[in-house]
This record gives C-alpha cells, structure tokens and sequence, in this order.
C-alpha cells in the first residue's frame, strides 16, 4: 500500500508525517507522532479514552481516518498543560481524586474541555451527557463530573 | 408500566490476604546520600494508591517528612517479592512489610546519627522534619541528610532495611475442619434502594448508604475514593456485566463496550459513606484496607432491594432486565414487599 502523506497541526505545532492508507488518527499521533496521551481502549468507539479535539470539536481518534486531519488543528491532552502549570481542569481532576488508574482521564479530560469551551458554566446534567461517551472503571464518575463542575463554577484557576 | 422502589440490605465480613500456601510480602528501604529514602517494592499501584499508603508508613516509621521517600514500585525484576496485589491484601502486607524494612532503617540512621554527634543512639529521636536530635536537647541535631552523607562518604555504612511480613498457611485441622485463613477482617453494611421497572425490567439506583469498618484509615481521601468508586464496579457486577449472559451456554457473549455494559455517568446515584476505625492489632498503624470490600456489599443488598420492590428473589448474576421481567412474569406480576 502506497504511504499518503499528511501535514496538520498537532498541539500548535506543524507535523508532517507519512501515514498508509486506512490509518486511523489515534495510531498516527501514537506510532508516528510519538504522542501517547491518547490512550486505546476499545478501537471501535466505545470508551471514549482515545478522545481528541480537531478544529476545537470532540473526536474519537480511533474512529478517525487520518487523512481527514489534513490541514486541521488537532489537540491532545500533551498540549493541555500551560507551560509548566497543570491546566485548571488537571488540577481540579487531582484536588478531587478524579483519577485512580488514570485510563480514562486523557479521554475526560478533553471531553471536559470540549464542553467548557463552548459553555464555561455548564449544569450537572449537561457535564454527565458531555462525558458520556467515556467510561471509567475506578472512580464511579462523581469525582469527575465534581471536579468539571469546581472548574465551571471558578473554584479553581490555573 | 409501574416502577417500583425497593430497598435492601447486606452486611459482610472480609478477610484480609489469601492463604494459598502462604501471604509473603517484602520491602526494602534505603537512604541515598541526598538524604531522602527510596521504598523498593514490585508491589503494583493500579490505581488504588498503593504508592501513597506505603510512602506514608514509610516516612512515619522512619520519623522523616513524607517528601522525603519515593516508592519505586512494579518492576518485579528488580523489587523484592511480592504476592501481587489482590485479596485486599496491599495495605496490611505490603504496609507491614515496609514498616519492618523502616524501623530496621531508622535503626542505622540512628546509630549512624550517633557517632556523629557523639551520643548514645538511644538517646536520639526524630522530629519528623528531616532532623534527628538528643532528647531534651534540640540544639544537639543533625539532619538526616547530613546523617546520609556521612553514612554514605565517612563512615562507609548503608542506611537501609529489610521487611518481610508473612501471613502462614493455614493448613486445615483434618478432625474439626477448621482453619484460619486471615489474621484480621474488615466489615461492611450498605443499604441500596433502587426502582424496578415491571415493565422493561430495568433496574436504576436511587441511593446508596453504607459503612465501613476497614481499621485505621492511613489516608482518608484515598479511602473515600476507594470506596465511591468501588461501589459502582459492585453496582455494574450487580446489574451489567458479564461475558456469558447465557452461562453455561457460551451464545451471545458481548463483544465491544456497546454489548459489555458498564454504568455510565447518567446511572450513578448518591451515595453517602460511614468510614468506622477499629484499628487492627496485626495491621500497620492498624490498618486493614477497604479493598475488594467496595464493591461486595453491593451485590447482596441490591439483589435485596429488587426482591423488596418487586418480590422476585434473583440469585444469579448480572440481574438483567430479562431475568427480572421473567421472574415477575413467573409470579404473575409484580410483588412489592413491605417496606420497613
Ligand atoms: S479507543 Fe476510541 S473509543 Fe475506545
Ligand atoms: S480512573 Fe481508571 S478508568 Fe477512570
């Protein structure tokens, strides 16, 4: 198979890389970008760990053919912290236990800034239907959506 | 379609470690000459917080501040042995056997501590923030990281520790059948209450109360997290998960997180925790651990509450809407029970 080539934004930051056809983003950032905050869970769409945010909209990476990034904005959970400080929402997720094995929290982590981003004071509902594609397995999601809720309600900043 | 609520209780007993031929655990603890300790375990941290519990046994048992020890842990490789971490056996072997390879540390700081301010080593206690000092002389100090470096660069000894804590195998008294597989239980008691649909099935929680008798809690942020989320791995093995749906018959197993279910955010409830403290007298600082004690109780008091609400007595795990719907079709509708 012929290899495509493929340049887009990764964090900010221009990449060009050489992916084969059919390579779904998720590989690309991980195997050739070098970058493993995005994590693998399922492949298939179910567990939302591999979530990332191209054009400043929420994506499964494992659902996401490369190719389609071309010329795009792709952010991961690397390009989260601000220079040496944890960003609010990392801090937020430490100071409420937020993570045990930490699996899932790449995944939570984006959706939860995919949803600030559009709407800085979301309700409790609307922070649950925002991480629903995610599952987590250690933390029984309350500290979760507690530590999003500190973040929206200004009790923490960076 | 009627959705009736139910309310049911469970209480356990828990045994702390395994006995299959013996509990072994082992630490070792030593200074580098910075003055700070390194922990080694193969002990795994998955998430539980492990690396936490032991740095903080570490450091007490040694009299230094909690910054000053690393655990480097989960490399069996290189860590002293370890039986792994299951059986909610982490915190009470893994924590004692840290704790002996401490005090046989703090044992050589000492020592090392007196020659160099020319007393006698029982003459010397810690302060708990890197100084070791003559009682009833604080002025007479030296820090421990200047206890390090002579240790390490003038009187060529190494500060460190061995620790093994070993629970025995318990062998089975072939006249009484008695054994005794655990030094020491933990306890549990949770109420679930939850509403039945009669007509899907389906099962949602509406609460959870519980309390926890777990010995001393050496750390309890972390014991809280455990026992919040543990509980829903108890809601999900209750309710949702398994690989064989039909079992034994191996048909219509789930292949992906769509067919494998799992609560997800839209099906947690409150859930409001008592955290009792028995300190155990095996235990370090006389801890337990909460353990795989999170998720148990569930199981028994859901199962309960279901029968309260709709008086179908399910003993077969996960309840799912089929069986519930079955049962309340083989009774001829639904039951509810008396609620006290
Ligand atoms: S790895 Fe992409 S959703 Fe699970
Ligand atoms: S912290 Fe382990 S899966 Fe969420």
């Amino acid at each position: 198979m012929s290899k495509i080539p493929l340049q887009f934004r990764h964090n900010g930051r221009e990449v060009a890389i050489f992916v084969d056809g059919g390579t779904n983003l998720l590989v690309a950032l991980r195997e050739l970008i070098g970058d493993m905050t995005p994590k693998f869970g399922c492949g298939q769409g179910g567990c939302g760990t591999c979530s990332v945010m191209i054009d400043g909209e929420l994506h499964l990476s494992c659902l996401t053919l490369a190719e389609t990034v071309t010329g795009r904005s792709v952010e991961t959970l690397d390009g989260m912290k601000q220079g040496p400080n944890l960003h609010p929402l990392q801090r937020a997720f430490a100071d409420n236990f937020a993570a045990q094995c930490g699996y899932c929290t790449p995944g939570m982590l984006m959706a939860a800034k995919a949803l600030l981003d559009r709407n800085p004071s979301p309700s409790r509902d609307e922070v649950i239907e925002a991480i629903s594609g995610n599952i987590c397995r250690c933390t029984g999601y309350e500290p979760i959506i507690n530590a999003i809720l500190a973040v929206a309600g200004g009790r923490v900043s960076a | 379609m009627t959705r009736h609520r139910g309310r049911g209780m469970a209480s356990i007993n828990y045994p702390i470690g395994m006995n299959l031929g013996g509990d072994p655990s082992q630490a070792l603890v030593h200074s580098n000459p910075s003055g700070k300790f390194t922990v080694a375990l193969s002990s795994i941290d998955l998430g539980q917080g492990m690396k936490s519990v032991t740095r903080q046994i570490c450091a007490e048992t040694l009299g230094v501040p909690v910054e000053d020890v690393y655990v480097d842990t989960a490399d069996s490789d290189t860590g002293p042995h370890c039986m792994g971490s299951f059986a909610s056996r982490g915190t009470h072997r893994v924590g004692n056997a840290v704790m002996a390879a401490a005090r046989e540390a703090r044992g050589v700081m000492m020592e090392a501590a007196a020659e160099e301010l020319e007393v006698n080593a029982a003459d010397l206690e810690t302060d708990g923030r890197g100084n070791i000092h003559v009682k009833g002389a604080p002025h007479r100090s030296i820090s421990t990281k200047d206890v390090a470096i002579a240790a390490q660069f003038k009187q060529g000894r190494t500060i460190s520790g061995r620790g093994i804590f070993l629970v025995p195998l318990s062998e089975v008294n072939p006249e009484t059948g008695e054994m005794s597989p655990a030094t020491c239980y933990a306890h549990a008691c949770l109420v679930a209450e939850v509403d039945v649909d009669d007509e899907t099935g389906e099962v949602a929680m509406i609460r959870m109360d519980s309390a926890y008798e777990l010995g001393r809690a050496l750390n309890p942020r972390l014991v809280e997290q455990q026992l919040v989320g543990g509980a829903w791995m108890g809601v999900s093995h209750a309710l949702y998960e398994t690989p064989e749906p039909y079992y034994p018959e191996p048909v219509h197993g789930p292949r992906d997180f769509v067919e494998y279910l799992m609560p997800g955010p839209g099906d947690i409830c409150p859930h409001d925790i008592a955290v009792l403290e028995r300190p155990a007298p095996d235990g370090p600082f006389g801890a337990k651990g909460p353990g795989e004690m999170c998720a148990n109780p569930v199981l028994p008091a859901v199962a309960n509450a279901i029968f309260n609400a709709v008086g179908v007595r399910i003993d077969d795990l996960p309840i799912t809407p089929e069986k519930v719907l079955r049962a309340i079709k083989a009774q001829g509708g639904a039951r509810p029970q008396a609620r006290r």
